[in-house]
């Protein structure tokens, strides 16, 4: 049936002809789209569920502290800043025991996540001046949750120490008064979307695209179309415009569900926000053309394009982890990321509002990769399926 | 070079309105028909008439939407495993492993069907010489050897029935000489032989065929039968007839 | 029985002759831990810090010295302009704003309190909320030293001496925390992925059909398909904590023996949901996609990038369903804390649950015959 169709379209050899079968073609690519029902599920709903995932679920700040206190004397001091704790509602208190030896099975089961152990001699010691001791003993494992815990418990004491101190007098206190811009509310969402639309787009426009077109090239039914009077440009063209349009609409998906649900902003200016969205489209197009002629069966074609763009996509552009935390090397290699550059835009265009002037490096960068990456895939493709 | 007549026993293969439905679009139309033990029975039709269907609903791959049938006299039904022990199959595919040497191949075929390590040995050897072939990578084998490998493997086990989907698609006219030649000489020794072609030529090798047009058999009998019947020279020309109002 | 040791000889020859996937599976855990290892961390480091300072006093300069001499600030500039410092955080060449009001050390000496300000580049979420947790740190210090500084005479030793020691993470090293979840994404991938490619691949070529004819007994098919896959995850899993060992000092502190054993349990719900899927798909290429999205769904609610305390409570019920979950509990707790057979029942148990049910499904969902 598939050569029936390439071959009525081949015809023509007129340059209206030639437009005609472009579009046939396209047709052909689109068909096959609509008919895979699973992929199309797949990638309609991936950038959902994780928009969903992200603002209802994922969040990264600390709440509901799980605390055992260990107080082997109770007393009046004790108890009062046994209540401290207690009063705000960042500790849920999971124990009291009189020893820390009771308190170790806890952490190991992952049952408790702090403990503060107080002095057995707390107010005889404060009484008389001396100091009274008190350890706070977090579990690490996340160094920065465990930090922020700990910064909370040290908090309660101080105010504590602060308020003995002042023995009737007032406190020094210098309050901070604290700004988050761009993210207010430090919503993981807000940080993530951007990261999301690079995902989808490398998604659909990178490795789509390279298994599509190593699967013709399997099967054998890219050489007919070699053989016609379409020139390798168009045949590339042919064969990406349907999975731009399809990257496109999960993007506007995606961007909808984020701001009408979530209220992800976007400060700036949408028509910039497709239009770079289109520009880093392209480019993991060009890559996936160029997987496609540089691999010889699609089973290679899918590890290579995993490998080349989704895996540097994810990981070393910034969409979940902060280039600011990595090695300096990989910082390095994070250049060589297309997704790196387009976070970059993205972030600004949504969180900041900020335009061209200052993205225009960020621009630029992309713009070179597609030339580099363009000359190469159109040159590698028709020789290599020969 | 006709085989013998069914013997006045249970026949191999009985169908009886068998139909299959995929939602709307009805793929196998009641169809009915019998095949006789030791026949090589020819099942003709144009791509996508329902053959494929037809026989994978046979050999127990796919479930009728309704009818019977009864494969060597079991029940297609309820007696499904007893069915499998008893019948062969080459795949329109060609699907034996490629990354696989002949003898592996073999030895998996003959380990599945239980058969003992020395028997599994002796039809190697046997095959080999048959074939004329040198134990190596069946990836490495022209397309020809491998059909006919192919074939040889589906019978590996001594099957009452085997069924060839399309067996001779793509080789030379010698290579489809010398394999209807494995096929007569199977069904001498008294295998069934099912297979569906849409090569109108192979007709005329069969004992009896039967002609499918969207889902229904539209002719079946002998081939000089129906050229006969209908006043025509070839079966090809039948064919022609049949199917030109669909 | 001699059917399955046939079936086993041919996966297993089929999996060694595949140079190009046996190169795959030793350079994945390879490159997964060192790349993943290397850059999955939200540790925090230096934040570049501009200072506005329209009070220019003893206090004021105190205060950036503290925040300085900390060693997470640097001062990457400083002047008199709200207006130039939001320039340095949106062209990103700054991280936070301190800014310093004029006045502040009169407003304190007088009314013993008074405020400053802390603007932050929250793009990066986490980190600005954990860089804030130190700012904060330090500013509360400091304004004790300055109360102290002002009261005269007598007390200020402090009353309360409060020492902190982080568990199981002596050096906060962030690698320790992520690496045992990095080795838990690794088995799911292979275990999953892997497990639907094969099969749908074995559909995709028209073998499996020809399986399918033979009187091969389903479970027997199952498990001659199942066991190869489940050998080359362990193997997998074993480079892969060779590498973390000893290539990124992760500690064992508890029984390796015990983390095998949970591993095993895990890898037969994961290639459980990989047989799943095989049966619901019809070319690779579906067979990777849905594994994909199924994957990942289960890793970002798992626990693993982000801390299930934080989720809202009904995606901490999820996760109680979450094999995934409960296999990095289990890697954690053993790993970090040295935790014990008893110390991890409960996740074991779970897991184990899971494996039964996943798998009788999923082997009730593979049918010789289509419908």
């Amino acid at each position: 049936m598939e050569r029936a169709d390439n071959r009525r379209a081949l015809r023509p050899t007129r340059e209206t002809g030639m437009i005609s079968t472009l579009g046939a073609f396209m047709t052909k690519e689109i068909r096959h789209i609509l008919r895979d029902r699973q992929t199309l599920v797949v990638l309609l709903m991936m950038p959902l569920v994780q928009v969903v995932l992200f603002g209802y679920a994922l969040r990264s700040d600390v709440r509901d502290v799980r605390l055992a206190i260990v107080d082997p004397s109770p007393d009046y001091a004790t108890l009062a800043l046994r209540d401290r704790f207690t009063a705000g509602r960042r500790f849920k208190i999971v124990a009291i025991e009189p020893s820390m030896e009771r308190v170790e099975p806890l952490f190991r089961r992952g049952a408790a996540d702090l403990a503060v152990e107080l002095d057995p001699d707390f107010a005889p010691h404060l009484e008389s001046g001396e100091p009274a001791k008190v350890l706070v003993v977090v579990d690490a494992s996340d160094p920065n949750t465990g930090a922020t815990m700990q910064a909370y418990a040290r908090a309660v004491i101080d105010l504590y120490e602060a308020d003995l101190e002042a023995n009737g007098k007032q406190p020094v206190r210098i309050i901070p008064a604290v700004r988050m811009r761009f993210n207010p509310t430090l919503e993981s969402v807000n940080l993530f979307v951007p990261g999301l639309i690079a995902l989808v787009l490398t998604l659909v426009s990178a490795l789509m695209t390279a298994i599509s077109l190593s699967r013709e090239k399997e099967r054998g039914t890219l050489e007919i179309l070699l053989v016609s009077p379409l020139r390798p440009w168009q045949i590339i063209v042919g064969k990406v415009l349907p999975y731009l349009g399809l990257a496109f609409a999960n993007v506007l998906t995606a961007l909808l569900a984020a701001s009408l649900i979530f209220h992800v902003p976007l400060r700036g200016s949408v028509t910039l926000l497709l239009a770079e969205s289109i520009l880093y489209s392209m480019v993991s197009l060009a890559i996936g053309v160029l997987v496609a002629s540089l691999t010889d069966s699609q089973r290679v074609a899918m590890l290579v394009a995993l490998l080349a763009t989704m895996l540097p996509s994810t990981l070393l552009s910034g969409m979940i982890f902060p280039l600011a935390s990595m090695p300096k090397l990989l910082q390095v290699l994070s250049n060589i990321v297309p997704a790196k550059w387009f976070i970059v835009i993205a972030r600004g265009i949504m969180l900041k509002g900020v335009g061209l002037e200052h993205l225009w490096l960020e621009t630029l960068v992309l713009f070179g990769m597609l030339l580099l990456l363009m000359t190469l895939a159109v040159r590698s493709f028709k020789p290599r399926v020969a | 070079m006709t085989a013998p007549a069914p013997k006045p026993v249970e026949p191999a293969i009985v169908a009886r309105d068998l139909t299959r439905r995929f939602g709307s679009f009805t793929a196998v139309d009641n169809i009915s028909f019998d095949v006789g033990q030791g026949e090589v029975f020819g099942f003709l039709g144009a791509n996508g008439a329902g053959k494929t269907t037809a026989m994978k609903m046979l050999i127990g791959l796919l479930a009728p939407t309704s009818g019977e049938a009864r494969v060597a006299g079991l029940d297609l039904k309820t007696e499904t495993e007893e069915i499998r022990k008893r019948i062969g199959y080459m795949s329109q595919r060609f699907s034996l492993y490629e990354d696989l040497t002949v003898l592996e191949n073999i030895a998996l075929y003959g380990g599945i069907y239980q058969l003992s390590k020395e028997t599994i040995t002796e039809r190697s050897s046997r095959m080999l010489e048959v074939l004329g072939l040198e134990d190596d990578l069946v990836a490495r084998l022209p397309l020809g050897w491998k059909q006919k490998l192919a074939f040889s493997v589906a019978l590996l086990h001594e099957p009452a029935i085997v069924f060839l989907d399309e067996p001779t698609g793509g080789v030379d006219p010698i290579t489809r000489r010398q394999f209807w030649e494995m096929i007569y000489a199977a069904a001498l020794r008294g295998t069934t032989v099912f297979v569906t072609t849409h090569y109108m030529d192979e007709a005329e090798y069969c004992d009896r065929i039967s002609i499918m047009v969207d889902g229904k058999i539209a002719a079946m009998g002998t081939p000089l039968e129906l050229k006969q019947k209908w006043n025509v020279p070839t079966i090809d020309e039948l064919f022609v007839r049949l199917a030109r109002p669909a | 029985m001699q059917v399955l040791r046939v079936l086993l000889r041919k996966e297993y020859l089929q999996i060694f002759r595949d140079r190009l996937m046996l190169r795959q599976m030793i350079l994945m855990p390879f490159i997964q831990l060192l790349l993943l290892g290397s850059a999955a961390t939200f540790e925090v480091k230096t934040a570049r810090m501009y200072v506005v300072d329209n009070d220019m006093s003893t206090m004021s300069r105190g205060l950036v010295d503290r925040m300085r001499a900390s060693g997470r600030f640097k001062l990457v500039g400083g002047s008199q302009s709200m207006q130039l410092a939001n320039e340095e955080l949106l062209a990103r060449r700054a991280d936070m704003i301190l800014g310093l009001p004029a006045g502040l050390e009169r407003t304190i000496v007088n009314s013993r309190s008074g405020s400053v300000q802390l603007v932050f580049n929250a793009e990066d979420g986490a980190l600005a909320g954990v860089t804030n947790s130190y700012a904060q740190r330090i500013i509360q210090t400091y304004s004790r030293e300055v109360g102290a500084s002002l009261t005269p005479a007598a007390l200020e030793t402090s009353r309360i001496e409060t020492r902190t020691r982080g568990w199981y993470n002596q050096e906060l090293n962030y690698k320790h925390y992520m690496i045992p979840g990095i080795l838990v994404q690794l088995l799911t991938v292979i275990g999953t992925l892997l497990t639907a490619m094969n099969i749908v691949r074995e559909k995709e070529i028209g073998t499996l059909d020809q399986l399918n004819v033979t009187p091969i007994p389903r479970m027997t098919f199952i498990a001659a398909k199942l066991i190869p896959l489940l050998t080359i995850a362990l193997v997998e899993f074993a480079i892969g904590m060779a590498i973390a060992r000893w290539g990124f000092g992760v500690p064992i502190r508890g029984s390796i023996a015990l983390i095998f054993f949970a591993g095993v349990i895990y890898l037969v719900v994961a290639l459980g949901i990989g047989l799943y899927v095989s049966t619901i798909v019809h070319t690779q290429q579906q067979a990777m996609f849905v594994s994909f999205f199924m994957i990942m769904v289960y890793l970002l609610m798992s626990g693993l990038f982000t801390p299930i305390r934080s989720m809202p409570k009904w995606a901490q019920w999820m996760t109680e369903i979450n094999p995934v979950k409960h296999f990095i509990v289990i890697m954690r707790e053993v790993m970090l804390k040295g935790a014990g057979l008893a110390d991890v029942a409960r996740p074991l148990v779970v897991l184990a649950g899971m494996s039964v049910i996943v798998l009788s499904l999923a082997v009730r969902h593979y049918a010789k015959r289509a419908a």
